[in-house]
């Protein structure tokens, strides 16, 4: 199996290696001091000797997105069942949604710290915020997707509302709702990582800002690793359970 | 082939095999002065119509005259605006709730996360609150059968993207049929299908007609489908909706393909392409 993945995947690590490389190469001949730019052999090194200090402020991090994921996903998903079934309510709520989408996640966080204070209610709420617009907005279409002929089925086969959301519409819209969960997965890490640079003494973001202050370079890349590892995880664990749950392919494509 | 031209006559279209059903078995479907409105569109007008249980009636008509809106107010999709429509003498709502008709779209409608046999069973598993309106549960057994009418044996699991457009619109069939319908509505079921496939689809239609006698309504823009399949074909007229006319097809049952051949065929063909053409 792991042969199988070289196979099919050295020439991404091929470039990737490439760039590191040189990266490395261009330090070294430019004598390019470390508070600016580290080589990746020091980044690495660092990765290494300070585990404890980063998997410490992973931790936090790691649970404020998972909440937030949680939290902000379903109440799209509750929203986006709620305008599909009642479109007073959608009129009445879409168009704030949307505002809600449209302000700066910066700077609604020193908004939401003063409310919430300096806890982890306030980091999980702004990865929860961060997440909530792509899943409403899929998931409304995804539940829309019911093709004309098969709402006529439904009538003709006098479904009720709730048959005919648990047998045909919520199925419908779980390819929409795993596109939207992707990309809620990778967000809603940013969304704890802004929250914590708004004020944290701990977490991954809080360590990217104190390294930052302190010049440790090397430190501050790893953060930086570790933060987009921890996106990475979350996007192939939402993309497994993508494959595991919709085994099937939309109709549309004929 | 004999013409009924229409006066102020109501259309009957009998099932000359089936004459013995006699007067008091109420019409499959009766339409009287029938008429339907899109707004300030009328979409059909005045349409007089009775069809005996157990006939074959094809639908033919230019597009947008309204043969879609015949079966769609057939089936209680759309409301009457004037007149009265009845399917076996009772109100379309009535008959919809115990499942006296099926439909059959252009498009197969299957669930493509459900196996073909979870596709046939899905009305079972729908509208259950009405169920104790229809005659008697139908049998797991059934559904299987079924897909043997239709010749899928042994694809009972497949999911419908591992079927063909033919294949898929069969297990649409199969699943109009589960619930032993004694209407079957089709609208143009295989208009987006290949000649051959459409062939052998149309010989099997027939044999589910004479295996289980349930009366057919078949839309169809084909010429030669309607010809082929019907004991009489319904001419639409455009602008507004009204019958045309309707033709016999005095050609015996079991009919075969190469029935398209013969000069009596094409006589009839010849015809109904003339009358198109005026609609
Ligand atoms: N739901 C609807 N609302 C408004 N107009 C409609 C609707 N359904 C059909 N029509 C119109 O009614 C006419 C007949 O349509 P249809 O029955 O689909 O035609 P056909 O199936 O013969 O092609 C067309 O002009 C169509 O635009
Ligand atoms: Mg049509």
């Amino acid at each position: 199996m792991i042969t199988r993945f070289f196979k099919k995947n050295w020439l991404p690590m091929f470039t990737t290696m490439m760039i590191f490389v040189v990266w490395e190469l261009g330090i070294r001949i430019f004598g390019v001091p470390e508070y600016i730019a580290p080589a990746p052999s020091s980044v690495f090194a660092t990765l290494v000797e300070e585990r404890d200090v980063l998997v410490r402020n992973f931790l936090p991090t790691l649970y404020e997105s998972l909440a937030g994921f949680v939290l902000g996903n379903f109440i799209a998903i509750t929203l986006a069942i709620a305008f599909v079934h009642n479109k007073m309510f959608e009129k009445a709520f879409f168009p704030i949604a949307v505002f809600v989408n449209t302000i700066p996640i910066l700077a609604v966080a020193p908004v939401l710290v003063l409310i919430f204070g300096n806890g982890i209610a306030t980091k999980v709420i702004i990865a929860a915020l961060i997440c909530f617009f792509p899943t409403l907005v899929n998931m409304v279409r995804g539940l829309e997707s019911v093709s004309g002929q098969m709402i006529e089925l439904g009538r003709i086969l006098s479904a009720t509302k709730s048959e005919f959301f648990w047998k045909i519409r919520l199925q419908s819209s779980l390819p929409f709702l795993f596109s939207a969960l992707k990309i809620a997965s990778t967000t809603c890490v940013i969304g704890a990582i802004v929250g914590e640079w708004v004020g944290a003494d701990i977490g991954l973001g809080s360590l990217i800002i104190e390294a930052t202050f302190n010049f440790r370079s090397p430190l501050l890349y790893a953060t930086v690793i570790v933060s987009s590892g921890l996106a990475v995880i979350l996007f192939i664990t939402v993309s497994v359970a993508e494959r595991m749950i919709i085994k099937w392919k939309p109709e549309h494509s004929a | 082939m004999t013409v009924q031209k229409l006066g102020k006559n109501m259309t009957n279209v009998t099932n000359n095999m089936n004459k013995t059903a006699g007067v008091n078995t109420p019409p499959a479907v009766s339409l009287n002065n029938a008429h339907v409105r899109f707004g300030d569109m009328t979409a059909l007008e005045n349409i007089d119509l009775d069809v005996e249980d157990g006939a074959f009636l094809t639908i033919l008509g230019p597009s947008g005259c309204g043969k879609s809106t015949l079966l769609r107010l057939v089936s209680d999709l759309v409301p009457i605006a004037d007149g009265e429509v009845t399917v076996f003498g009772n109100q379309v709502d009535k008959a919809r709730l115990a499942r006296e008709f099926a439909f059959v779209f252009q498009d197969s409608t299957l669930l493509p996360w459900r196996t073909a046999i979870e596709n046939v069973r899905l009305p079972l598993e729908i509208g259950t609150k009405h169920a104790h309106k229809r005659p008697k549960a139908v049998s797991e057994k059934s559904a299987e059968e079924l897909l043997a009418l239709v010749g899928l044996e042994g694809r009972e699991d497949a999911l419908p993207h591992e079927l063909s457009g033919g294949m898929k619109q069969r297990v649409a069939i199969a699943r109009a049929l589960i619930c032993k319908p004694r209407l079957l509505l089709m609208d143009e079921p295989f208009g987006a299908l290949d000649e051959i496939t459409r062939d052998r689809l149309n010989e099997q239609i027939l044999k589910i007609w004479k295996e289980t006698k349930t009366t057919i309504l078949f839309v169809t823009h084909s010429i030669p489908e309607a010809i082929f399949l019907g004991q009489k074909v319904l001419m639409l007229e455009a602008n507004p909706g009204r019958v045309r006319e309707v033709v016999d097809i005095d050609l015996p049952y079991p009919r075969e393909l190469p029935i398209r051949e013969t000069p009596e065929f094409n006589k009839i063909s010849r015809y109904l392409r003339e009358v198109l053409e005026t609609c």
